[in-house]
Formats: structure tokens, C-alpha cells, sequence
């Protein structure tokens, strides 16, 4: 009797761990004191560990402002470098709580894969990087060029899509790491080398002589970079899309990490502004957290702006302009979802 | 009446560890509890995987292998391209890798071989040389020689433009060596047909000669004959026949070499570093066989006026053989295996075409690994299963 009530108590409480790994992220990441974020290996300007070993780039920020938000402190990150092969497994498996690794929404990824995206941060297209000696001036004339590609990306689809609807072959290097890429690259195994142009930037910036290699002008993809989370957890999702929004909504009120504090202190005359800053309303408790979570986020990571400007803008080696991914309000396309 | 009465609680425990000190049944018992052990471990692990499959909402399905793949492959043995389905690609894979296996196992025993007898010559310089070659090559990781072999070849071999033409036929560059290729017209099916028939011959002649040199002691000169048979015949036929064969030769269009046949530097640097690194294994698996044959057998052969080759053919490797082979299934399994890690070079192998790029587009991670793993246990099955033959049929029969 004792003994079959023992063995029930024992296989609910495991069925209960099996499934506590799917709801709550909020609660298992708060309990840990720490958020584990998935990025990249090493890509310059989007994630990258710097001379000190602190992990640093546009992706990365993302992870931070989502770590200030939900722990208080953006330096409470586990980064969990991934491949492009390994990403989704790291994050499905519950490696990692959240995955901010320049990664193009699709519907695969959305539905099949089963994850879910935060909004886009990063509108990016695949480009090819050359050599300018070869004198190629549009992608149209890649005829016959050995292309290395970062495998596990949707670039290897795209690249094979372009080449069959301009009717030209081309012989495919499929490289594991954007290290590889570029060692191959540098080598000379390959004519040029193709992934988002974001990602040629960086490349780019990490040659010996950036000045003799040059991007295509011919964009052949959409390429909408954001984070995901796993389905299934909805106020988990929702923490990420808003911490997102935030950041975008921040530079379009003009609140940056300069004047948070001072805008922030009181309710203001501005309701979006108050909204934001958690003057007015009670927008932290529909995602689970407390009022100040943007606040917090403003301050310690900075506005979109801000953390375009740090690394990957034009005062960086990365050189990128906003282009698309100015407000809505400068041209651009980026507008985000309003706190209310 | 009173034997089939329960039996009381201390003749129970008596039972127990009677059974216990027995032997045998202790044994028996001892199997049953670690096979359950092993089967409810497996049964955690199956179940655990489907319930967390089951929680993130993912099926287990192969439906996928039917869709098209929608990605390239630089080297494919039969045709294949970008709308070719997901099991196409797989085959493209397996083509590939089996292709590494087969060249890297020939040249890996062929080194490996001479690098065996080499370690046992009598000349110190040889001797040293192989020595420090085989310590070199069997203490650095295979995936540095990879990637180093690799590094080797892009950077130091010329890009197309400055190519080195080898006759204006044959171009060595850093995207590979580009030779021409053989177009066969229908007539040079004959050619082929008549090889086969002189294979054939052979075989039968073989025998033919033995039997008759053990009937009359007479014999044939059974080389020269082979040769003519299967060398010779096709050769004369092919130029009887007009030279049955045109030449792709390939030339500089734009930024590669374009017709002719190429052979990738992926692929050659996977070939050096997996043969060399094995071939230092089966050099010592070799000169361990050769000394493991009693010297007293070489000194009887002598004795019998024997001369050193056919001692070496007819008594020492023989039973060389018996030691090698074993070990060195081993080493061929290795280097299928080790074949794997010609993802790192970007070689499209099993692994990284449905373990790889498939993998990651259809997101199908459980069902492409359970292919790739089931393909490598039977390729390892086959390899083993041959080399289980040749070392059942050059064993010791026992009279």
C-alpha cells in the first residue's frame, strides 16, 4: 500500500520535472539568477567576446537588455555560442532560454522548428563579397565562381535559388563556422563569399585589406533577423517581444540611456513616454515583471540607436547605415508595436 | 502433505542464497538483472526523448526525405541538384563517403605496408626515418592533419588564372586538379567486354595451370599470358577499333576551369591526412606480424635454398598475415569512421548532407541523426564482414 503510494508520488513528481522544463522560463531563469542566451560563435560587431573575454556585440545587447529586464542586471548572462547548426537544438532542448543569433525568421523555423520569433531587430539580405581585382560589378556575373557558404544557414537555399533562376552554375564550399569562411575565403579557395550582408560587413571589416574586397550591390534574399524563444511558453515570448518593442520604442521617443533618468523620474506630459517608463499604467504586470523593466533596460543597454551606433554603425569598423533599419519616422522600416 | 506446505521463511532465505552460492545460477541471475538494467535504461532514454518531442508539438516523420533538398552539392557521383529531394542528397552523401573509404583504405594499407618493412630495414637512416615519421603522424589529432593538409593545399597551390598546366591538358590549382575526362562512344563497350572476358580467362587458366603443374610439374608462364589477356587484348582491340574515346579537356572560362574532370582539394586533403595517419597504425600492426613470425621459418627457407623474395611471399607473409589481420579491420573501421570529420573541411559527406544541411533546413535532428548513425553501423558491419572472410580463409587450416 505504502509502497505503490510511493511509486505514484514518485512518477508524478517526474512527470512534473519533465514538463516544468517547458512553462515558466520567467521562474527557472529568475531561480537561477541567470539568463542563458544563445548566440554566435564569433561573428565581429554581433557577437563576439572582446579583448577581455566579455562577450559584446548588437545580438548580444539584445541578451543583456532582456537579462536587465527580467533579473535587474544586464551582466547576468551565460552566453551559449552556438553553430548554425546547432542553434535550434541548443534552444529546444532548453540549453538556452533565448536565442539572439542574427537569425532569419521563416515560416519553417516558426512552425516546424517550433519556435517563436520575437520581432525583427535586424532587416538584413544576402549579399557576396569579391575580391575587387576580379573587376565584377553585379552578382549577375558570378558565372562559373566557387561560393563559400556558412552551411545551416538559409543563405546555402537562397544562394542555389538565385543561381538557378539566372541560369548560371557555380561550384558551393559549404563551410562549418564563419572562421573557416573566411580562412577559405582569404585563401582564395573560393571567389566569393556569400552570407547576410550585415555579416559581409563583419567579414569584411576582418580581412587583412578590407579596402580590396567589395559587396555586390545585388541583395538576393529577405533576410529578417530577430530572436526566438520555444513555443509553448507564451509570458516568456512575451518578455522577449516587449523587451524588443521597448528598445525600438525608446529611440522613436527619443529616451536613450543619457536622459532615462531624468525623463523617467516623473509622469510626464508625454503618456507614450510615461507608458514606457512605467510612470503610468501598469504595463510590467501583464508580462510578469515589475513597472521598471524598460527603465532598466534603457539604462543600462541603451535605445535601438544606441546600440546600432556601438557596433555595427557607420563610426564602427563594420561601417553599416541604418538604410532599412532606420525608425519608421527617418525612412526606414523599422516600427514597433506601441506600450499600451 | 507435509512437502507442499509453504515453505517457512528461513528454508525461503536458504533458497535465496543457495541460489547465490551456486555458481552457475548466480551467473544467470547476475545476467537477468544487468540486461533488465540495460533494457530499462534504454526504455528511459526512448521515452524521455518522445516526451519531450511530444512536448514541443514535433512528430517523428521521414516525410521529409521526399522534399526537395534546395541546396547544391560541390561533388555528387550521380546526378544531383538543388530540386533533387532531401534522400537524393543522403545517397549523394553516402556516395561520397564510401568513395573516401574505399581510396583512403587502399592507400592507407599500401603506406602503411612499406612504412612496415621500412621500420624493419636493416639501413638505420630508413629505419629512423619511418620511425619518426609513424611517431610524428600517430600522435597528432587526425582532424589537425585535416585541416592542416587542407590549409596546405588552398594556400599554397596557385588560383585558376595562374594555374600549373601539365601538358595543357591536366591544370593543378587550389580549387583542385582538373583533368580531362573520357567520353566513351558505344564501341568502347566492346573494349570493356573483352577486359571482362580476359578477367575471366584468367581466372580459369589460373587454375587450369595450377592443376597441371601439380599433375606433370610442368608450367605455364601464367603471368605473361594474364597480361596479354587482360592488358593486352583491350588494348590492341581499342586501337583496332579506332580509339573509341574522346577527351573533355578542361579550359579557363571566367573564374574556374570548366569541363574535364576535377578532383577537390576537400577531397585530397581528406585522403593524404586520413591514409597517412592510419597508414602509421598499419605500419606498426605490420611490423609487429612480421616479427611475430619465428625467425627459425626464414632460416629453414634459406636452408632450402629459397631465395629472399619467395621466403618473403611463401613462408614469412602468410603467416604474417594471420597477426595482421585482426588489428587491422581495426584500423579500417577507424578510418571510415574518422571519415566523419570531413565536415570540418566542408567534404560532403554523410554527415554533412543529411547529418548536416538537411539536418538543420528540415530541422528533423532525432530522425536524420538515427540515418546517420544506422549508416555508419553498416558500412562498419560490411568492412568487418569482409575482413572476417579473407581472415577466415587465410587462417591456419587445421588438419
Amino acid at each position: 500500500m505504502f509502497k505503490s503510494l510511493k511509486i505514484g508520488v514518485i512518477t508524478t513528481l517526474l512527470s512534473f520535472a519533465v514538463f516544468s522544463a517547458n512553462a515558466a522560463t520567467l521562474d527557472d531563469v529568475q531561480a537561477r539568477g541567470e539568463l542563458n542566451c544563445v548566440v554566435t560563435t564569433g561573428l565581429a560587431g554581433f557577437a563576439a567576446p572582446d579583448e577581455n573575454g566579455r562577450w559584446d556585440g548588437f545580438d548580444v545587447d539584445f541578451c543583456r537588455a532582456v537579462a536587465a529586464a527580467v533579473l535587474g542586471d544586464g551582466e547576468k548572462v551565460k552566453f551559449v555560442p552556438s553553430t548554425g547548426k546547432t542553434r535550434f537544438t541548443l534552444l529546444n532542448s532548453g540549453e538556452g532560454d533565448i536565442l539572439f543569433r542574427n537569425t532569419t525568421e521563416t515560416m519553417s523555423r516558426d512552425a516546424d522548428l517550433k519556435l517563436t520569433f520575437l520581432p525583427i531587430n535586424y532587416y538584413d539580405g544576402q549579399g557576396f563579397l569579391i575580391r575587387k581585382a576580379y573587376g565584377v560589378s553585379s552578382a549577375k556575373d558570378l558565372n562559373g565562381a566557387s561560393v563559400c557558404i556558412q552551411t545551416g544557414t538559409t543563405t546555402e537555399l537562397n544562394l542555389a535559388d538565385f543561381f538557378r533562376a539566372n541560369d548560371m552554375k557555380y561550384e558551393p564550399v559549404n563551410i562549418e563556422t564563419n572562421e573557416e569562411g573566411i580562412a577559405n575565403y582569404s585563401g582564395n579557395r573560393c571567389d566569393a563569399y556569400t552570407t547576410d550582408a550585415s555579416g559581409l560587413a563583419s567579414t569584411r571589416a576582418a580581412l587583412d585589406d578590407p579596402s580590396a574586397h567589395i559587396i555586390l550591390p545585388e541583395i538576393i534574399s529577405k533576410e529578417p533577423l530577430g530572436g526566438a524563444v520555444r513555443h509553448g511558453d507564451d509570458q516568456w515570448a512575451d518578455i522577449g517581444k516587449w523587451v524588443v518593442n521597448a528598445i525600438i520604442n525608446a529611440e522613436e521617443l527619443g529616451v536613450s540611456s543619457a536622459n532615462v533618468g531624468e525623463m523617467c523620474a516623473s509622469a510626464g506630459d508625454n503618456p507614450s513616454i510615461n507608458r514606457l517608463c512605467g510612470t503610468e499604467g501598469d504595463a510590467g504586470s501583464w508580462i510578469g515583471l515589475d513597472n521598471k523593466w524598460a527603465v532598466r533596460v534603457i539604462e543600462q543597454i541603451g535605445n535601438y540607436g544606441e546600440i546600432f551606433e556601438r557596433h555595427i554603425g557607420p563610426n564602427t569598423p563594420l561601417a553599416l547605415e541604418r538604410g532599412l533599419n532606420a525608425q519608421w519616422t527617418d525612412g526606414g522600416i523599422l516600427y514597433a508595436a506601441p506600450i499600451r | 502433505m507435509a512437502q507442499t506446505v509453504a515453505l517457512s521463511p528461513t528454508s525461503q532465505r536458504n533458497i535465496i542464497s543457495r541460489l547465490w552460492n551456486d555458481k552457475e545460477s548466480r551467473s544467470v541471475i547476475i545476467q537477468i538483472i544487468t540486461i533488465s538494467l540495460v533494457f530499462a535504461f534504454m526504455a528511459y532514454i526512448i521515452h524521455n526523448a518522445v516526451v519531450n518531442l511530444q512536448a514541443i508539438g514535433k512528430g517523428f516523420s521521414y516525410n521529409f526525405l521526399w522534399q526537395p533538398s534546395s541546396y547544391d552539392i560541390n561533388q555528387h557521383l550521380i546526378d544531383y541538384n538543388s530540386r533533387s529531394s532531401h534522400f537524393r542528397a543522403m545517397m549523394v552523401g553516402i556516395l561520397n563517403t564510401i568513395l573516401i573509404a574505399i581510396c583512403g583504405i587502399v592507400l592507407a594499407s599500401v603506406v602503411g605496408f612499406v612504412l612496415g618493412v621500412l621500420r624493419l630495414s636493416k639501413n638505420w637512416i630508413v629505419n629512423r626515418l619511418a620511425y619518426c615519421y609513424i611517431e610524428y603522424v600517430r600522435n597528432v589529432p587526425v582532424l589537425l592533419h585535416i585541416l592542416l593538409v587542407h590549409g596546405l593545399i588552398v594556400h599554397a597551390f596557385p588560383v585558376p588564372r595562374q594555374a600549373i598546366s601539365i601538358g595543357d591538358v591536366t591544370f593543378m590549382t587550389n580549387r583542385g586538379i582538373f583533368s580531362p575526362k573520357p567520353l566513351y562512344e558505344p564501341l568502347f563497350l566492346v573494349v570493356i567486354a573483352l577486359f571482362l572476358l580476359g578477367l575471366g580467362f584468367m581466372w580459369w587458366f589460373k587454375r587450369y595451370a595450377k592443376k597441371v603443374q601439380d599433375e606433370t610439374g610442368q608450367r605455364y608462364p601464367v603471368f605473361w599470358i594474364g597480361l596479354a589477356a587482360i592488358v593486352g587484348l583491350p588494348l590492341v582491340s581499342f586501337f583496332l577499333l579506332g580509339s573509341p574515346i574522346t577527351w573533355d579537356v578542361p579550359e579557363l572560362k571566367g573564374f574556374n576551369f570548366a569541363g574535364g574532370m576535377v578532383v577537390r582539394p576537400e577531397f585530397i586533403a581528406l585522403l593524404l591526412a586520413l591514409s597517412l595517419y592510419t597508414s602509421a597504425f598499419i605500419g606498426e600492426i605490420v611490423r609487429a606480424g612480421i616479427l611475430g613470425v619465428y625467425y627459425g621459418q626464414t632460416e629453414a627457407s634459406y636452408a632450402l635454398g629459397i631465395n629472399r623474395g619467395r621466403t618473403l611471399s611463401l613462408v614469412v607473409i602468410p603467416q604474417a598475415l594471420r597477426i595482421i589481420v585482426p588489428p587491422l579491420t581495426s584500423q579500417y573501421l577507424n578510418l571510415m569512421k574518422n571519415s566523419s570529420l570531413a565536415v570540418a573541411i566542408g567534404y560532403m559527406d554523410i554527415v554533412a548532407t543529411i547529418g548536416g544541411i538537411s539536418l538543420n533546413q528540415t530541422g528533423r535532428e532525432m530522425e536524420c541523426m538515427i540515418i546517420v548513425l544506422t549508416l555508419y553501423l553498416v558500412m562498419s558491419l560490411i568492412i568487418s564482414m569482409i575482413m572476417n572472410w579473407y581472415n577466415r580463409r587465410i587462417k591456419l587450416v587445421e588438419r
